[in-house]
């Protein structure tokens, strides 16, 4: 390797000098430097290039080599996903990754031009998260929390739940009506939201099903997006809910609001007025963009700290009632049946949480030493106030520290510094709320739900280093 | 660089010797305006008739059942040709499709304690209503919204009467729906928890 980087470096100065002063101009002959280097170049795709052509692979479109990649890679290494514990799961297998072009990559970006710009910014080659499984239209989609870093959730990796797909909407054909115990029934155009004073804010959204797979049926080759990939953090924009609650004038009498979807399960949530006057928003955008068809376009209620499942996507209409429709989603489904032969009701606030996302499976810590244990806290009941660390499986715990900015009801992300000394070790992480509130070992969450506990898994969880530092998910932690 | 160095700090010498004569009464700024949302004027009003169209939820006490009626004998057909297929001919259910039919001896509720107890609209659903309000929204799955009322009623009367909660010849309506009494009609409770330290 070493001796073909050498002849490649002086062939490219060779072609350099023979042309004279400026490098870039005799493009042939670059060209010719970088066929040299092609077998240099860092091949992205897991199976063999279907062609060395130095000017095929010189001349790949980047848009090209970005969509083979991606769809090569995609759900590779995630494709294992257990997202049949979710109920209504209708998840397909991830297909087979298609045979993907290769991209040559310079030796030396130094020396040749780089790619031109286009309409949208794509990810590096090299990069390739992915929502798993593909092909969901009743279940779960779970964002890779592994591939990200600090807070926020990329759009387009925002982890999902749909009821009966994805629902397409024309944004001039929207509305939202707001109508039932109110002055004034009306409907709201896409315009009339966008002309309301808008707010935006920072909140996570998580599925109160997320860890259900890692609860029913844990498995050591668990990644963290298969732990506890149904939740995500964004900046969303919309306008409050109280402001076009003013706007239509609600009535005494009123203590509930009815959210319904325009999606083809109309789900529909009962929601408390008192949440509704508070922090609650119809949210047209999401990380600064129109928000993307799987979380809601052109718009969605957000209930900052609740379950998932009551942020209505695709909201188009909003009753206001005197008490809770008893919808199938707030009865049947995401209630929590409890030890003493109760099912707890309208249990809507996510309590705190936490999880490490690095290290955690599939990583292999190459050396002993120093390693930043990171992840990510959040808590439906206000802002995150410390994370502690155990690296001895909960025996001792050390404080974690916060990356600022430390928002409510949005991730907060902890790193603890570690030293490995090469010996087995259990990694854990612990939150504690505003309120006091701290994240629960397993057994101290089973014995306060009972076995059954079917939503809301909020308690610790543990990553397994081996000696050869080998990272598995510590299920029986 | 000195020079503008300079130049910058004498334009802010003068900026703050500005300030400082017109103190912190300028009225060349002033406050933002957050005008009343009923005065935006946003919106049209909404007509009774569109409001027909989507107001279609049903609450416990029946509010919303429109006209329309069906027993466990005319629901049987509907059932049979647009669900069994997803949840069974008896309602067993075909995994990963929910089971609709089952009852635990005694109608105890071990869900809880039990991993292994199976929750159906005979042991795990406290308002009949909602059947019809599921059903209207979101059933069959594969043409969501095709049901007519007289249909819905007779699914509706078929999985409780296979339930064993009405008798099979029971008509459903919108008088006769609100009054089935669920067998797991008491066992919802409100949320507890409020934060704090103790687990929940």
């Amino acid at each position: 390797m070493a001796a073909i980087l050498r002849w490649a470096r002086r062939s490219a100065k060779q072609a350099l000098a023979e042309n004279g002063e400026i490098p870039f101009v005799d493009r042939p002959k670059l060209y010719f430097a970088l066929d040299l280097t092609e077998e240099l170049a860092m091949t992205v795709s897991p199976t063999p290039p279907e062609s060395t052509s130095p000017q095929s692979s010189a001349k790949l479109s980047r848009r090209e080599a970005l969509a083979g990649v991606a769809g090569a890679l995609t759900g590779a290494v995630l494709s294992g996903v257990d997202a049949t514990a979710l109920e209504g799961q209708q998840a397909r297998p991830t297909p087979t990754p298609p045979a993907a072009p290769t991209v040559a990559v310079p030796a030396d970006p130094t020396r040749v031009p780089g790619m031109a710009s286009e309409a949208l910014g794509a990810r590096s080659p090299f990069e390739h998260p992915a929502l798993a499984p593909t092909g969901v239209t009743s279940g779960g989609v779970y964002s890779p929390l592994q591939s990200l870093s600090g807070t926020i959730t990329p759009a387009d990796l925002h982890f999902q739940r749909h009821h009966n797909g994805i629902a397409l909407i024309d944004p001039r054909r929207y509305e939202l009506i707001v109508h039932g115990l109110v002055d004034r029934p009306t409907v709201f155009s896409l315009a009339d939201l966008r002309r309301f004073p808008p707010m935006t804010r920072i909140c996570v959204i998580e599925c109160s099903g997320n860890g259900r797979a890692a609860y029913k049926s844990p498995r050591a080759e668990m990644t963290p997006q298969q732990v506890d990939g149904m939740s995500s953090n964004s900046e969303w924009t919309g306008v409050p809910l109280r402001t076009l609650f003013e706007a239509v004038g609600v009535r005494r009498g009123a203590t509930w609001f009815l959210a319904e979807g325009g999606d083809a399960a109309l789900v529909s949530r009962s929601v408390p007025l008192e949440k509704g006057m508070d922090d609650a928003m119809i949210a047209y955008a999401q990380n600064g963009e129109p928000l993307r068809p799987a979380n809601g376009y052109p718009a969605r209620l957000l209930l900052p700290g609740f379950e998932g499942s009551t942020c209505i996507k695709w909201v188009r209409r909003i009753e206001l009632v005197d008490g809770p429709l008893m919808t199938r989603d707030e009865t049947s489904k995401y209630t929590d049946p409890l030890a003493n032969g109760t099912a707890r009701q309208f249990s809507l606030v996510m309590d705190a949480k936490s999880i490490i996302t690095s290290p955690a499976y599939p990583e292999k810590l190459a050396a002993t030493g120093w390693w930043p244990v990171t992840g990510l806290a959040w808590s439906g009941r206000g802002v995150i106030t410390s994370v502690d660390v155990s690296t001895d499986g909960g025996t001792t715990w050390t404080r974690a520290r916060l990356q600022e900015p430390v928002l409510p009801k949005a991730y907060t992300r902890f790193v603890h510094m570690w030293k490995w000394n090469g010996a087995p070790a259990v990694l854990m992480s612990r939150a504690t709320d505003e309120t006091g509130y701290v994240q629960p070992t397993r057994g101290e969450f089973v014995s306060a739900r009972g076995p059954g506990t079917d939503y809301h898994f909020n308690y610790i969880r543990g990553w397994r280093v081996e000696s050869g530092g080998q990272v598995t998910f510590a299920a029986d932690a | 660089m000195r020079r503008h160095a300079w130049l910058g700090g004498a334009a802010l010498g003068v900026a703050l010797a500005a300030g400082a004569c017109k103190g912190g009464d300028d009225n060349s700024v002033r406050e933002g305006a957050m005008p009343p949302s009923a005065s935006l004027g946003l919106g049209r009003p909404a007509s009774a008739q569109e409001l027909a169209t989507v107001d279609r939820d049903v609450n416990p006490a029946g509010v919303g059942l429109p006209a329309g009626q069906g027993t466990a004998a005319t629901g049987t057909k509907v059932y049979l040709t647009r669900c069994a297929s997803c949840h069974g001919v008896k309602g067993e259910g075909v995994p990963p499709n929910p089971a609709l039919v089952g009852r635990i001896p005694g109608d105890s509720f071990p869900f809880g304690a039990d991993v292994r107890a199976v929750r159906t609209v005979g042991n795990y659903w406290p308002y009949a209503t909602t059947l019809y309000d599921y059903i209207r929204r979101a059933m069959p799955i594969d043409s969501p919204g095709s049901l007519a009322p007289d249909e819905i009623y007779g699914v509706v009367a078929f999985i409780l009467a296979e339930n064993g909660i009405i008798r099979h010849e029971e008509v459903m309506d919108a008088t006769t729906l609100p009054n089935v009494t669920m067998p797991a009609r008491e066992r919802f409770v409100v949320d507890d928890r409020r934060g704090g330290r103790e687990v929940r």
